[in-house]
């Protein structure tokens, strides 16, 4: 579930890193508002024990398998939307940063699967609108059953989005969908009956904690429409910013374009546009580099007969370069290692000349 | 991070590393962090299919391991932990793309594979920059890098008290389990029927803990100000730490060093 940095592109990861931030700026206004001293501790402490529940190994009736707790879900029930949010997010640092469960560059597409949609879309809309009747045991354990379940199911499918759309791998849209949404519909499962369960319990034993967080924040005070706007004009500036750092070959989003609209690029019209897109061209970091300019007639010849719309994607299949690529390769490696040791025997003589 | 042993073990020792002293160590936080940051764009930025090109970035954590006395092993074991995701996804790429890519005198291999180690190569360097960067810098001196740009201290307070009560929680969590494994007579897990008591107990003690902690520290004069000790101001050096890998990282993205390498060892000249 948890996005890698190798399976992101950089505007993908740069615009999910805004939108996080967006949300977890607007999270924290929110939070300082209601500001009780109290739900601090609370929130470190909570986030810990999410850590430490994810440890505990749950057996799944009629399997031999066992499953874990995410937490999104419970968060959001125990703290309110906006301080379940940003626990969430501070789990996903930590897990980024120790566990290498996610990377650092993938952190804002991690907070946002995990965190956005439990917190603000299952939990308001789900979770709310079940206990709105008043609480019992039934409808404590539907509501947070069915909030996780379809909670992980969106932020699956938001995986595959952010995969194809960073243009890593060659699954087919479909084929990764099937695949995605009924492993976690598995895990959603286990996920639901774990924080269902758990909330039974507490409010069982300790009812003011689970009452008492969800009167914390009005439902009806999210102007989710205004959030919603800002998100999105967040994520195009950013999106637009990150595309210079574009990749050789069409990415999920151009690839998209080019099936809509059968082209490549939406062409720009005269005026500020192409000025701006001259400038763009100049500045641009990581401009198209290199693939197209090399492809040579052998390539294109080869990949004629081939599937055509392949032809973008292709650089220069050349014996040449594919040995001078591997000799060089091989080199860079060894030469990295050799610095390596050059650095260890230079310390290491240092150290004695100190002793 | 099924083993809570393990899981404590893991954060203590790269705590243990984040104590160390040396040059690398001593850069500023917030230097780093952007470092880091800058390695991972160029990183990613690579397509699937240049995969000599990026060899070159091996260069930054061989570098910056061994300046800072950091031991391959346990850091590499903690990177291959964490792969299997990564060439879970990568693997689909040889069934769906087999044009030939790398045509070599003896074989031919095709694009998926090439774009599988690309992938490959990318999720190792990107989670060893990972965690070079907390064993370097540690999580508190991470904290006041955040504070350097104003990241709110409530997210900050927040985070710093998570990562200071997993440890205390974690083991919590530890003796329960084994509390419960040891009734339970050759159970594995934790059954269904126990799922909300146990875990719920975990969590109401884990409340009352943070009630605890909370009137300790209004016993310490806590107004919602976390004080983790004052950074050094960011010097020449740090400036120069982060510019001059920022420069190295673009020259590795626009030239194919390896490449370029590989032509003067065949003696062509292109």
């Amino acid at each position: 579930m948890h996005m890698a940095d190798a399976l992101l592109s950089p505007a993908v990861g740069g615009t999910m890193w805004a939108v996080t931030a967006g949300v977890a700026a607007y999270s924290i206004k929110k939070v300082q508002n209601e500001l009780d001293e109290q739900k601090i501790p609370l929130m470190g402490v909570v986030g810990a024990f999410v850590f430490a529940a994810q440890m505990i190994n749950f057996t799944i009736p009629g399997t031999g398998s066992s499953g874990h707790l995410g937490g999104g879900m419970l968060l959001a029930i125990l703290l309110g939307p906006y301080a379940g949010f940003l626990t969430m997010a501070s789990v996903l640092v930590i897990q980024a940063l120790f566990f290498a469960d996610g990377g650092l560059l993938a952190l804002g597409s991690n907070i946002f699967n995990l965190g956005f949609y439990t917190c603000f879309i299952a939990y308001p809309l789900i979770y709310k609108l079940i206990i709105r009747k008043g609480y019992s045991t039934g409808r404590i354990f539907a509501g947070s059953l069915l909030a996780a379940i379809v909670g992980l199911q969106l932020g699956a499918f938001s995986v595959v989005l952010e995969t194809l759309f960073s243009g890593i791998t060659e699954l087919p849209f479909s084929t990764f969908v099937l695949l995605m949404q009924p492993i976690h519909l598995a895990i959603g499962l286990v996920e639901g009956l774990v924080t269902a369960a758990v909330v039974a319990f507490i409010w069982k034993a300790r009812p003011e904690i689970i009452e008492k967080a969800a009167l914390g924040e009005k439902l009806g005070g999210l102007p989710i429409k205004k959030v919603l706007a800002g998100l999105a004009i967040v994520a195009i500036i950013t999106g637009g910013v990150f595309s210079w750092f574009a990749s050789t070959y069409p990415d999920g989003l151009e690839w998209s374009m080019l099936n809509t609209s059968g082209k490549e690029e939406l062409e720009a019209p005269d005026g500020i546009h192409q000025t701006l897109v001259s400038i763009q061209e100049k500045i641009a970091f990581l401009p198209d580099y290199s693939f197209k300019k090399v492809s040579t007639d052998a390539h294109e010849q080869k990949v004629s007969t081939d599937a055509p719309e392949t032809e973008e994607a292709w650089p220069a299949v050349d014996a040449g370069t594919s040995v001078s690529g591997l000799i060089g390769g091989a080199m860079t490696l060894l030469l990295a290692a050799i610095t390596g040791l050059i650095i260890r025997s230079i310390k290491k003589r240092e150290k004695a000349s100190a002793v | 991070m099924s083993n809570p042993a393990d899981s404590l073990y893991n954060i203590r020792i790269l705590d243990e590393f984040a104590d160390k002293k040396s040059i690398i160590h001593d850069v500023h936080p917030l230097m780093k962090v952007l470092t880091t940051g800058a390695y991972l764009l160029v990183t990613v930025s690579f397509s699937n299919y240049e995969l000599s090109g990026m060899l070159p970035l091996i260069f930054y954590p061989v570098i910056i391991m061994t300046l800072a006395d950091i031991p391959m092993v346990p850091v590499f074991k903690r990177v291959l932990l964490a792969l299997p995701l990564i060439i879970g996804i990568g693997l689909f790429n040889p069934l769906y793309d087999k044009s030939p890519m790398l045509v070599l005198p003896w074989i031919t291999i095709s694009g998926g594979w090439v774009s599988f180690f690309a992938i490959l190569i990318k999720g190792f360097l990107t989670i060893l920059a990972a965690l070079i960067l907390i064993a370097t810098t540690g999580m508190t001196r991470i904290a006041s890098a955040l504070r350097t740009i104003r990241i709110p201290g409530v997210f900050i307070i927040q985070l710093l008290l998570t990562y200071r009560y997993i440890a205390v929680l974690v083991e919590e969590a530890g003796r329960m389990v084994r509390a419960y494994s040891l009734r339970s007579a050759g159970e594995k897990g934790i059954k269904f029927r126990d799922w909300g008591s146990l875990t719920g107990h975990l969590l109401i003690r884990s409340i009352e803990r943070a009630q605890r902690v909370y009137r300790s520290m209004c016993c310490r004069g806590f107004t919602g100000e976390y004080h983790i000790g004052r950074e050094k101001g960011i010097g020449i050096g740090d400036i120069l730490y982060f510019a001059g890998w920022s420069l190295s990282f673009v020259i590795m993205r626009y030239f194919n060093i390896p490449e370029m390498i590989g032509w003067v060892m065949m003696g062509v000249r292109r």
